[in-house]
């Protein structure tokens, strides 16, 4: 148990973060692995989730901000730089609808009649 | 052509002119619906999805499905102590309405008295004219929480009475009543030789002790109709679905009607059936537990704004007293000057006048605006 966090429907309240997924990839050498890659990544506080996946990039990280503007900055001055950071590819988060296992509920429409015994 | 005078004698339902208020206002918040607000649980719905693709779309037994009758039979054994044997004893009905319209045509003489606790469901007192029975009202009351009594039944001359009709949890009140309570209304139809018709269709909705059916209770068994459904506990209002639990004669004459009537319950909610009892017991707990939040809330704020409201314990309705004498007019003002829609308590029958029926079927944030907009119009 490394801590608790509440999961919360950002969509229902006024001030909704931007988040993006980033799939990263990078290349290798000697005297750096993965592990020092991402020693490095973790410790940028907009980074909320990183993992390193198997597939066609390395590691999948998530990122939140207060804009679009504050995490592409991040990106580009952050991670990009990163000498072994070969490419970047952000998608941003348009919609969630379920987060560790707890569905957000959609508003059903209520087509129930007004009054009824 | 005109109507035969059974149903002329049976007035539209008093429900209906606030429906049709309501319907005329823009943006109003409705505490006036008798129904869940949440959509059946989603493998319920999906079992109806796959049964309609599979096809399944033919008449099934008149007393519906095996396997539902046996996965019902374990419910109410599991949850209510209730042993019933799915092949003699069980009718799946189109919705409880259906289960409460045969226990009345099926045990109801021309003239027969029916004795019915009120207030209560709209349906109870047009089911038993349309059967050709009279109606004997037996007030409950406010000083009683809303609860039968032997000294109620007794007082209203209920012993003359061939039936009784209970509702537990009841619609409009929220009023629930324990094995001990209902011992003493069990003692007063085994005095009586009264029949019993038990609507509890809000049994998984009682928030401070568990549900007692009174046909568990000594000698009922054999005198007792039991009526439940889906359309509360599952939030499944739409798909019609009910069940009436009698002894083996008694289910019989209901079967008896409901096949000519009815031939079956609708399949696809049959389908869904067997799925919400097989697998939505933690849907029905977190709806239960919405409602009782609710209910608490609605409960200390009615306090605060010193409106005066028994401790409702079930189903998911207040009865408050209404601030003015005339509960019609005061619902009526009420609606038209905040938006806000309650149900007058007369129209719930003998008992209900100087009430409200407040449903907290309604999402917690509209909720709380209604109560603001209730408490700023009678302040
Ligand atoms: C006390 C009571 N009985 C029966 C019913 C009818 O239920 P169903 O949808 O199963 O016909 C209702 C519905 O509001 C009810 O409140």
């Amino acid at each position: 148990m490394r801590g608790y966090r509440a999961v919360v429907d950002w969509h229902r309240l006024d001030e909704e973060p931007v988040r993006a997924e980033i799939e990263l990839n990078v290349t290798l050498d000697h005297e750096t692995g993965y592990d020092d890659i991402a020693e490095r990544l973790a410790r940028f506080d907009p980074v909320e989730s990183l993992h390193l996946v198997s597939g066609e990039y390395d590691f999948m990280m998530e990122v939140e901000g207060e804009s679009m503007r504050e995490v592409s900055t991040f990106v580009s001055d952050k991670v990009a730089p990163v000498p072994e950071i070969t490419q970047t590819v952000t998608h941003y988060v348009m919609a969630t609808y379920k987060e560790q296992g707890i569905e957000f509920e959609s508003d059903h429409d209520d087509d129930r009649l007004s009054v009824s015994p | 052509m005109k109507p035969a005078d059974r149903v002329q004698q049976v007035p539209p339902s008093g429900i209906r002119r606030f429906f049709e208020l309501a319907e005329q206002r823009d943006e109003v918040i409705s505490l006036g619906v008798g129904e869940p607000d949440f959509p059946a649980p989603w493998a319920a719905r999906d079992a109806a999805i796959t049964s309609l693709e599979r096809g399944r779309t033919s008449y099934t037994a008149n007393r519906g499905r095996l396997e539902l009758r046996e996965a019902i039979a374990t419910h109410v054994e599991d949850n209510y102590d209730l042993a019933y044997d799915p092949e003699a004893e069980i009718v799946v009905t189109a919705g409880a309405s259906e289960g409460i319209d045969l226990a009345f045509r099926a045990l109801v003489n021309p003239g027969d008295t029916v004795a019915v606790a009120q207030p209560c469901y709209v349906s109870y007192v047009p089911g038993v004219l349309f059967a050709g029975g009279e109606v004997l009202s037996v007030p409950t009351r406010r000083r009683d929480a809303f609860k039968l009594t032997y000294d109620a039944l007794d007082a209203a001359g209920a012993g003359e009475a061939e039936m009784l009709v209970l509702c537990y949890p009841n619609n409009p009140t929220g009023a629930t009543m324990t094995g001990d309570e209902l011992s003493e209304v069990a003692e007063f139809a085994r005095e009586h030789d009264l029949t019993v018709l038990s609507d509890e269709i809000y049994a998984a909705l009682s928030y401070e002790h568990e549900h007692t059916s009174i046909a568990t209770l000594p000698g009922m068994r054999e005198r007792t109709v039991v009526c439940n459904g889906f359309s509360k506990a599952y939030a499944m209002t739409g798909l019609r679905l009910g069940y009436v639990l009698a002894p083996p004669e008694i289910a019989t004459a209901m079967n008896r009607v409901h096949q000519y009537t009815l031939l079956s319950a609708p399949t696809t909610a049959q389908e869904a059936a067997i799925e919400a009892l097989s697998s939505c017991d933690d849907a029905v707990a977190e709806m239960r537990s919405r409602y009782d939040r609710r209910r608490k809330l609605l409960l200390s704020r009615f306090e605060e704004m010193g409106l005066d409201c028994f401790r409702a314990t079930g189903a998911f309705y207040a009865f408050p007293e209404c601030p003015r004498e005339d509960a019609g007019e005061f619902a009526e003002e009420l609606l038209d000057e905040t938006g806000v829609a309650v149900v007058p308590g007369p129209a719930f029958g003998d008992g209900g006048e100087g009430h409200l029926r407040v449903s907290y079927a309604t999402g917690i944030d509209d909720l709380k605006e209604a109560l603001d907009r209730i408490e700023a119009f009678i302040s």
